[in-house]
C-alpha cells in the first residue's frame, strides 16, 4: 500500500518510489515468511503426535492412527468437557463485557477522584490472585457463599479476576472514540444507556471485540480455579481434563494429550474468527475527531 | 471512590478476613462414634485421586463399576439404603493435595479419601484427619479382620505416632531394570545380580563400550523431584547401613551421605556413566523411560510403576512390545555384602497410599464399613484382578501377582527388605536438600561441597544440627 | 484528537470537558457499581486476605495450617536475605524485558502492522497460528518447545545441523525468552490490531497526500493515536509476563537455577511445600516492583508526548 498518490511527481521521485514499493514488498514477504517459520514450527510436533500410535517427545513421522480421537470421543467426560468450557468462557465473556463496557465508559468520562489509582490497584491486585495462595480465601469465601460445585460461581470468581484488566484496557479505546457523536446523540435527548449501547459500543467494537477473544482464551486455560470449586465430574472443563491424560507416576500419555489439545484449540480460533468477520477488527466510515 | 473511604473499605474487608480465617481453620472436634449409626437412608462419598479414561482410571473404574453398586447392595441387604457418589480427580498430585487439604479444612470433604501415605503427618498434624479409634471406635477398629493380612511394614504408611488414621490400599518398591539385550551385547549375564555399587559400576564400565547407549540412569538433581530422592539417593543411603532419620534426628552430611555422593560422582563424573545433561533436563524422567524403552538405556533405577504403566506393551505411556523377554531386574544391593541396615545385603525403598476417613463425617460407622468393603480381599482382587498391582493384603498378593513376575518378585524378595520414608512434616523439605545435594555432583561439583551444602540446608530447615546425626 | 494513557492522571482531552454524554458523576458510579462490586467481592477480598497470610507462617497442611501464627515480616526478610531471590529477579527482569517488551511487543506490532498491508488470506493464516500459540495448553507446548529444543531429536538441530547442542541446558534464559515470545505475542498482536483499526485512514490519507514517508506517517499519525495503548500493552505483559510459570515445565528453573525466574523460586520456596504464607510475602515484593516498573513506563511515555 505504499503511496503512488504524491501531489509531486517527478521522475527521480517515481523511480525512488518504485524502488521503496519493492524493497517494501520484499520486506513485507521476508517478514511474514519468518514470523509464519517462528509460529509454524514448534507446532509441527501437533500436527504429527495426535495422528501416531506412539508419539514421543520429539517430531516424526506417525505410524498413523485416529485411534487416540476415537479413545477421546468414547472418554466419558472428554469431549462434554468442551461444552463446558463453553459455558464457563461464554459466561465469563458477558460478564465482563457488560460490567466492563459500563465501568470503562463511566471511567473514561467522568473524572472520578483516584480512578487512575483505583485501577492500577486493582491490576495489580489481579495477579496475585491467579496463585495458589490465593485460592485459600478464594475457597473458604465460595464455601461461605454456598458456591461450591457451581459454574455459576466459577464465572463470578474468574471475571472478578479478569475485570480490572478488562477495564484498563477497554478504558484506552473509550477513550479514543470520537466524542462527536455522543455530543449529538445528546443534542437529540439521547440518555446515556442509550448514547453508550447506540453509539459508544459500535465505535469500540475492534477493542470489545479483543476483550472478547482476551477473555475467553483466560478462562479458556484456567486450572486451579475451575478445579478447586467444582466437584462433579459432568461439570469439568476441558482444562482439567487435559490433566488426567498422565500416569499416576506423572508421566503424560502423549497421544491423547495432543489429540485432545487439538480439539481444545479448535473452539477458540473458531470463535476468534467469527468473531472477527462480524464484529471486526475494522473502522467504520472516516469520522475525524 | 475516594481514597480514604477505598481504604475504609478494604479495611472493612480485611477485618471480615480475620474472622472467617479463623472459623475456617478450627478443627471441630469430631462427632460421637455411633452418629447416625441406625440411619435408614445414608449418603457417602469417595474421593480418589482418579478418573476414569484418565490418571489411575482402573481405580476409578473400580470404584464406580464394583465398590458403589456391591456396597449399595450389601448395605439393602441390611435394609439400609446407601447412596456412594464418587468425586475423580485423576490430576497432578500436588493439585489434588490442595483440594483435598482444602476440603477437609472446612468439612466439605469426602467420607473417604484416598491419601499419599508421605502426607499423613501433615493431615494428622494440620487436624484434617484424625485416627481411626476417635472416629469410629476403637473397639470397631479392632475388630476387622483385614489388619491380620497387612504387614506392620505396610501398616505404617497410615500409622502417625503410632495411630492408625486409614487402612493402606496398595504398596511399591524399587529395583534395578536392565536391558537383557543390551547386556548381551556387553557380555554380561541375562541374571544379572549385583552385590555390590562396585558391582554395579562394572555393569556400566562394560555398557559404555556399545555405540549410542548410556549405560546407567540413577536420577539426581531437582528437576527430577521426588524420582530423584527416591530411585536414587535414599536405597543408596539405605545401602551405606543408615536410615535418613533415626530417633527423629536426620542423618547430616556423614560419611554415608558423602559415599553416595562419591557413587553420584562416579556415575556422572568422569567417565560418563550416565548422562549427567538428562538430570538436568526438565522432561529428563519421561526422556530416561523412552530411551529405556528404546534400546538406549542399560540400567534404570525404578519402581514397579515403570513395569506396570510405562513399559507396559498394552498400556504402558512408552510401550516395549517385549517387555516381558528384554526386560530384566534384580535387588538394588546394599555399598557392599551386609553394609544395609541390621546386615542387610540388598535394600530397597517403598511408597504407598491409603484410604483415610474424613472426622466430620455424618455417618462414622457407614464410612467404616465402606472403608472395610474397599479393603475386603474380594474388592481388592476386582481392583487389581486385571491390572496386576502390588496391594497391602498378603492373601491377595499370594494370589493375584503371581501372574505377573516381576511384580511377584518385588512382593516376595523385595519388600521384606524395604524401608519407608519418614512421614514427618520436614521429609518433603529434607528431600528436596537431597536432590539439591545429588544434583550438584551430577553437573560437576565435588561431593565435599555438595556434602557441606547439604548440611547447611538441613540445619537450616529442621533448626540447627542438634537435630541431625552423623 | 489525544488517545490518553490509562493510569496516567488527568488527561487533556477527558478532564473537564470530556463528559460529553452528559453522564454526571452519580450516575457515572452506578454504571460503575456492578463492576466494583464483583471486584470487592471476588478479587479485592481474597486478594487482601492472601496479602494477611503473607504476614503469617501459614501452610496448607501441617501444624501450622492448624494454628497459623502471626510473624510479621519475618517472611520478607527470609525472601529479601535470600542470596537466591536477587538471582532470580535479575533473570526475571532479563526475561520480562527479552521476552515481553522486546518480543511480544515489538514483534507483536510488527505483525499487526504488516498485516494491515498484505492480502486477506494470508493474514488469516499468520492470525491462526500466533493464536494456536496462544490458545494450546500450556502444558502442551512445553512438549512442542522441547521436541524443537532437544539435544539429541530436536528439530532446531537438525535443521540448523547444529549436532547435539543442548539449547534449553545451556541457553536456559535465551530459551524461554523466545519461547514467552512464541506463547504471548497473539494478545499484542491482537490489541495492536484493534489499535491500528481505530487510526481514521482519513488522517493517513492526509498525512500521504502532503508526501509522508511511512515512518513520519507512523510517528505523526500512528503513534499519537496508539500512545495509550501502547502503554497498557506494555504494563499489561510485563505484569503478566512476572507471573508466568510455564517456562518451569521446559527448564524446571535450571541448569543451575539459571533460569530460576521470580515465579519459579516462589513456587519451589513456598509452595511446593505448602508455605503459603511465604508465598504470599513474595507475591506482595513481585507486586512492588511492578509497580516501580509501571512508574518508569509511565515516567518515559510522558516525556515523549512532550
Amino acid at each position: 500500500m505504499t503511496a503512488v498518490t504524491g501531489s509531486k511527481r517527478t521522475a527521480q521521485g517515481e523511480s525512488r518510489q518504485m524502488l521503496g514499493h519493492f524493497l517494501g514488498l520484499m520486506g513485507k514477504s521476508v517478514f511474514t515468511a519468518l514470523v509464519l517459520a517462528f509460529f509454524v514450527i514448534p507446532v509441527l510436533w501437533l500436527v504429527f503426535a495426535p495422528f501416531d500410535a506412539h508419539p514421543g517427545l520429539n517430531v516424526k513421522l506417525p505410524e498413523f492412527t485416529f485411534n487416540n480421537f476415537k479413545i477421546l470421543f468414547e472418554n466419558p467426560t472428554a469431549i462434554a468437557s468442551l461444552g463446558n468450557s463453553l459455558i464457563l468462557a461464554l459466561g465469563s465473556m458477558v460478564v465482563v463485557l457488560v460490567l466492563g463496557s459500563l465501568a470503562s465508559y463511566s471511567l473514561s468520562r467522568v473524572k472520578i477522584p483516584g480512578r487512575d489509582l483505583l485501577l492500577y490497584t486493582l491490576l495489580l491486585l489481579s495477579s496475585i490472585i491467579t496463585g495458589t495462595a490465593a485460592m485459600v480465601p478464594t475457597f473458604l469465601l465460595m464455601v461461605k457463599l454456598g458456591l461450591i460445585d457451581s459454574q455459576f460461581g466459577v464465572i463470578l470468581v474468574l471475571s472478578g479476576g479478569i475485570l480490572p484488566t478488562v477495564i484498563f484496557i477497554l478504558k484506552d479505546f473509550m477513550d479514543s472514540t470520537p466524542k462527536s457523536y455522543e455530543e449529538s446523540a445528546r443534542l437529540y435527548g439521547a440518555k446515556p444507556l442509550r448514547i453508550l449501547w447506540d453509539v459508544v459500543i459500535p465505535l469500540a467494537r475492534p477493542g470489545l471485540a479483543t476483550i472478547a477473544v482476551w477473555a475467553v482464551v483466560q478462562v479458556w486455560g484456567n486450572f486451579l480455579v475451575p478445579y478447586i470449586l467444582l466437584r462433579s465430574p459432568s461439570k469439568s472443563p476441558a482444562s482439567v481434563v487435559m490433566y488426567t491424560f498422565y500416569t499416576e507416576g506423572g508421566q503424560p500419555n502423549l497421544a491423547l494429550i495432543s489429540a485432545f489439545s487439538l480439539l481444545f484449540s479448535i473452539p477458540v480460533v473458531a470463535m476468534y474468527f467469527v468473531v472477527n468477520r462480524r464484529y471486526g477488527f475494522r473502522f467504520h466510515g472516516g469520522i475525524k475527531s | 471512590m475516594t481514597r480514604t473511604r477505598f481504604f475504609a473499605a478494604a479495611a472493612g474487608l480485611l477485618a471480615g478476613t480475620v474472622a472467617l480465617s479463623a472459623c475456617g481453620s478450627s478443627a471441630a472436634p469430631s462427632q460421637a462414634t455411633d452418629q447416625n449409626a441406625d440411619a435408614k437412608e445414608v449418603t457417602l462419598t469417595i474421593t480418589a485421586n482418579a478418573v476414569s479414561g484418565g490418571k489411575n482410571a482402573a481405580g476409578a473404574d473400580w470404584i464406580t463399576n464394583y465398590v458403589i453398586p456391591k456396597f449399595e447392595e450389601a448395605e439393602k441387604a441390611k435394609g439400609v439404603t446407601a447412596k456412594v457418589n464418587f468425586q475423580p480427580n485423576g490430576v497432578d498430585d500436588q493439585a489434588y493435595k490442595t483440594k483435598i487439604s482444602l476440603d477437609l479444612s472446612t468439612g466439605q470433604g469426602a467420607d473417604v479419601t484416598s491419601i499419599d501415605g508421605i502426607w499423613l503427618g501433615e493431615f494428622a498434624d494440620a487436624g484434617y484427619i484424625s485416627p481411626l479409634e476417635d472416629i469410629v471406635g476403637k473397639d470397631k477398629v479392632q475388630a476387622w479382620d483385614g489388619w491380620k493380612q497387612i504387614k506392620p511394614a505396610v501398616q505404617q504408611l497410615t500409622t502417625y505416632e503410632g495411630k492408625q488414621y486409614g487402612v493402606p490400599d496398595g504398596t511399591d518398591g524399587r529395583v534395578i531394570y536392565f536391558n537383557k539385550a543390551l547386556f548381551a551385547q556387553a557380555g554380561l549375564p541375562a541374571d544379572w545380580q549385583p552385590k555390590s555399587w562396585d558391582d554395579i559400576l562394572d555393569a556400566a564400565r562394560k555398557l559404555k563400550k556399545l555405540p549410542d547407549v548410556t549405560p546407567l540412569q540413577i536420577n539426581a538433581g531437582k528437576a527430577m523431584g521426588e524420582a530423584a530422592t527416591m530411585q536414587g539417593f535414599l536405597p543408596l543411603l539405605q545401602g551405606t547401613g543408615q536410615p535418613i532419620n533415626k530417633d527423629g534426628k536426620w542423618q547430616g552430611n556423614s560419611q554415608g551421605v558423602q559415599d553416595v555422593l562419591n557413587f553420584y560422582s562416579k556415575v556422572y563424573g568422569s567417565e560418563q556413566l550416565g548422562d549427567p545433561l538428562l538430570q538436568q533436563d526438565a522432561k529428563g524422567r519421561d526422556k530416561s523411560f523412552q530411551e529405556f524403552s528404546q534400546n538406549k538405556l542399560g540400567i534404570l533405577i525404578e519402581s514397579d510403576y515403570l513395569w506396570r504403566s510405562v513399559i507396559n506393551p498394552v498400556k504402558g505411556v512408552s510401550p516395549m512390545a517385549n517387555r516381558d523377554s528384554a526386560v530384566g531386574w534384580a535387588k538394588i544391593p546394599a555399598q557392599s555384602s551386609g553394609k544395609g541396615p541390621n546386615g542387610a545385603d540388598f535394600v530397597s525403598m517403598s511408597g504407598g497410599s491409603g484410604e483415610v476417613i474424613n472426622p466430620k463425617t455424618k455417618y462414622p460407622q457407614q464410612a467404616w464399613e465402606l472403608l472395610q468393603f474397599m479393603s475386603s480381599a474380594d474388592a481388592i482382587k476386582a481392583r487389581i484382578g486385571s491390572t496386576p498391582q502390588i496391594s497391602a493384603r498378603d492373601d491377595v498378593n499370594g494370589e493375584i501377582l503371581k501372574a505377573d513376575p516381576l511384580l511377584n518378585f518385588i512382593s516376595t524378595e523385595v519388600l521384606p527388605v524395604t524401608a519407608y520414608r519418614p512421614g514427618l512434616a520436614d521429609y518433603t523439605q529434607v528431600s528436596a536438600a537431597l536432590q539439591d545435594a545429588s544434583g550438584m555432583v551430577a553437573s560437576g561439583k565435588s561431593a565435599a561441597d555438595a556434602g557441606n551444602a547439604y548440611q547447611k540446608a538441613l540445619e537450616g530447615i529442621v533448626g540447627g544440627n542438634d537435630k541431625t546425626f552423623k | 484528537m489525544t488517545a490518553p494513557a490509562a493510569g496516567t492522571g488527568p488527561s487533556r482531552a477527558v478532564a473537564d470537558d470530556g463528559d460529553v454524554a452528559g453522564l454526571g458523576k452519580a450516575r457515572a458510579m452506578a454504571f460503575l457499581a456492578p463492576a466494583l462490586l464483583l471486584i470487592s467481592l471476588f478479587l479485592v477480598f481474597p486478594a487482601l486476605w492472601t496479602l494477611y497470610l503473607g504476614l503469617t507462617n501459614y501452610r496448607l497442611s501441617g501444624s501450622a495450617a492448624k494454628n497459623p501464627q502471626f510473624v510479621g515480616i519475618d517472611n520478607y526478610i527470609n525472601a529479601l536475605s535470600d542470596d537466591r531471590f536477587f538471582n532470580s529477579l535479575g533473570l526475571t527482569l532479563i526475561f520480562v524485558f527479552g521476552s515481553a517488551v522486546i518480543g511480544q511487543s515489538a514483534l507483536g506490532f510488527a505483525i499487526a502492522w504488516t498485516m494491515t498491508r498484505v492480502r486477506k488470506s494470508v493474514r488469516a493464516v499468520v492470525e491462526f497460528f500466533v493464536l494456536l500459540a496462544w490458545i494450546i495448553p500450556s502444558s502442551v507446548t512445553t512438549f512442542l518447545w522441547y521436541a524443537l529444543l532437544d539435544r539429541s531429536d530436536g528439530t532446531l538441530n537438525a535443521m540448523l545441523s547444529t549436532g547435539n547442542t543442548a539449547w534449553l541446558l545451556d541457553y536456559p534464559l535465551q530459551s524461554i525468552i523466545v519461547f514467552n515470545t512464541w506463547v504471548g505475542t497473539a494478545f499484542s498482536m491482537l490489541l495492536f490490531s484493534s489499535a491500528l483499526a481505530s487510526v481514521p485512514p482519513s488522517q493517513l490519507e492526509s498525512a500521504r497526500m502532503v508526501g509522508a514517508g511511512a515512518w513520519a506517517q507512523f510517528r505523526d499519525v500512528v503513534f499519537p493515536h496508539i500512545r495509550g495503548h501502547v502503554l497498557t500493552n506494555t504494563l499489561l505483559i510485563t505484569l503478566w509476563t512476572f507471573n508466568t510459570f510455564t517456562p518451569y515445565l521446559l527448564t524446571a528453573g535450571g541448569p543451575d537455577d539459571r533460569s530460576n525466574i521470580l515465579p519459579i523460586f516462589i513456587y519451589r520456596l513456598a509452595l511446593n511445600d505448602g508455605a503459603l504464607g511465604q508465598g504470599s510475602a513474595i507475591s506482595l515484593i513481585m507486586i512492588i516492583i511492578n509497580l516501580v516498573i509501571a512508574t518508569v513506563y509511565l515516567r518515559l511515555l510522558k516525556e515523549r508526548k512532550s
